[in-house]
């Protein structure tokens, strides 16, 4: 690991002007990401700014219904939020589903928004990278890529995005407050924060230089059951092949509502608005529920060992839509 | 010459001349200390090299084995995952903090007991993650298993407890036994 100086600060403001003050700086909060990088020399901060102790944990409903969670409550105490558990569910179950009972008492709502992907090629740097080294390829488009994304992808990149937490958040229609150091906050849905990786794969996101992720706001839940379903190489500790979070609503076996995004597929948290769209209206039964997966991985690419995942992303859809078109109809919302 | 600050002078002596330092206080099995650290330094480390209490032990060192698992008030971690200078004022307990030969932490007696090991080099990390556990249940806390997560009261089945000690790898595979022992404490039927 290179050497690095280390500062704590205490306040959002602060934080931001510390880092616009050292360009060569990272900031760090639970750790459980940047510090595997900082021992690869992948990420090579020259300062460390700990936002770990930042007042930022609270996870408060606001006036007008939604839910404001601080940028650095833990993924533990927001799984474990009764607020999370009761009205979005499928936050909390995406949240479980993540990593470890360990490593969700060190991670923070913020870090796990902005971790990096887990592609063998990213960290093995005796691999071709463009994500990690602009302009020297893609070792994965040829090589082991199970994992692998099947949408949006180009052939400068095929990685995928990590997170559970963040395909839940993103099916729930969440929005990112960034504080910069001029002190401004501007607020960016999630769904417009993360990038696909065009040409450009080591810009992941929108975040602007020195700007500081402070909390996520959710809007009151929609209407509906909500279930997090997650699909991996085995059945705990382990990043999705393919997860899915739907939000469903039903009446009279018509579906009124729908929401859907997946999770270990593309580059970033990936909506399905033609899938919602195929669901809207339509009655709540096996052929729909076929339709909206057909249309959801229409555009899917494989690229060898991923082909799999294709289908494994339908099947998963379909069987998810129709358990949770079962939870409706046993529990009305 | 104590072996901490004979241990302290040869770190000092490979260290180059321009790396930074930084003074941290901690509290590790209700004793204070103050040590001065490279920045580079886990807390898994500090504990291992320079308070020399060897019981947390280091297995992957990327927080995956689960080997290292140590409570930062009162919350279990792995400890290679974390630096050492951002717990400062923090309060750690490790093996040694929980029992002694004389008086075992009922987790370590029904550890025995059930004979919940066989190297025993993931044992330390075991049995921390499994007091960190049993709070989180106690507490109310959801798994990815339990059924809804809206529920108010948590039974932990065995399923319950693979899926909570999954961030726990044991390369001897004591898995059964490391269940049943988990399982004598949290129902209290433990010797």
């Amino acid at each position: 690991m290179k050497s690095f100086t280390y500062e704590r600060v205490t306040d959002p403001r602060t934080a931001c002007a510390a880092a616009a003050a050292r360009p060569d700086s990272r900031f760090i909060s639970g750790g459980t990401n940047l510090i595997d990088l900082m021992r690869l020399e992948i990420e090579r901060p020259a300062h460390l700014i700990d936002v770990s102790r930042l007042p930022l944990t609270a996870i408060e409903e606001l006036p007008q219904g939604q839910l404001r969670i601080g940028a650095s409550a833990r993924n533990s105490d927001t799984a474990a939020n009764p607020i999370v558990r009761t009205r979005y569910p499928v936050l909390s179950e995406a949240l479980l589903a993540g990593a470890s009972g360990q490593l969700r008492n060190k991670a923070s709502v913020g870090g796990n928004l902005l971790q990096r992907t887990r592609c063998h090629y990213f960290y093995d740097t005796a691999s071709d990278c463009n994500k990690r080294q602009a302009g020297a390829g893609c070792a994965a488009l040829h090589g082991a890529n199970r994992n692998h994304a099947i949408l949006g992808a180009t052939e400068s990149c095929i990685a995928t995005h990590p997170s559970d937490m963040a395909v839940a958040l993103t099916a729930l229609g969440a929005t990112m407050s960034l504080l910069s150091p001029e002190s401004t906050t501007r607020t960016v849905p999630i769904g417009e924060f993360y990038r696909l990786p065009g040409t450009t794969p080591h810009v992941e996101n929108n975040l602007a230089a020195n700007e500081l992720i402070t909390a996520v706001t959710v809007p009151p839940p929609p209407s509906g059951r909500q279930r997090y379903r997650k699909v991996r190489d085995r059945a705990s500790y382990e990043f999705a092949l393919v997860s899915v979070a739907v939000i469903l609503a039903t009446e009279a076996d018509t579906i009124t509502d729908a929401r859907v995004a997946f999770g270990g597929v593309a580059h970033m948290p990936w909506r399905s608005t033609e899938a919602e769209a195929a669901l809207t209206g339509r009655p709540a039964i096996p052929s729909t529920y076929q339709a909206a997966a057909d249309i959801a991985m229409e555009s899917a690419v494989g690229r060898g060992e991923n082909d799999f995942k294709i289908d494994l992303a339908r099947n998963t859809l379909r069987r998810t839509l129709a358990d949770v078109a079962a939870m409706t109809d046993r529990r009305p919302s | 010459m104590t072996a901490e600050s004979d241990l302290n002078t040869r770190l000092s002596e490979h260290k180059d001349a321009g790396d930074p330092a930084y003074s941290v206080a901690l509290t590790v099995n209700g004793r204070p200390y103050r040590l001065t650290v490279d920045p580079r330094t886990s807390l898994l480390d500090l504990l291992r090299e320079h308070v020399q209490l060897t019981g947390t032990k280091k297995g992957c060192d990327h927080g995956q084995c689960g080997a290292c698992t140590v409570l930062v008030n009162g919350r279990r971690i792995t400890s290679c995952l974390t630096l050492a200078v951002m717990h400062d004022g923090d309060d750690i307990v490790t093996i040694e903090g929980l029992g002694s030969p004389d008086a075992l932490h009922p987790l370590q007696a029904a550890f025995i007991e059930r004979d919940a090991f066989q190297c025993g080099y993931c044992t330390p990390g075991q049995i921390c993650s499994a007091v960190g556990m049993l709070a989180e249940a106690d507490a109310g806390w959801p798994s990815h298993v339990t059924a809804d997560v809206g529920t108010e009261q948590v039974e932990l089945t065995p399923t319950e407890i693979r899926e909570r000690m999954s961030g726990n790898i044991c390369r001897c595979a004591a898995y059964p036994n490391i269940i049943a022992a988990i399982r004598d404490v949290s129902e209290g039927t433990a010797q």
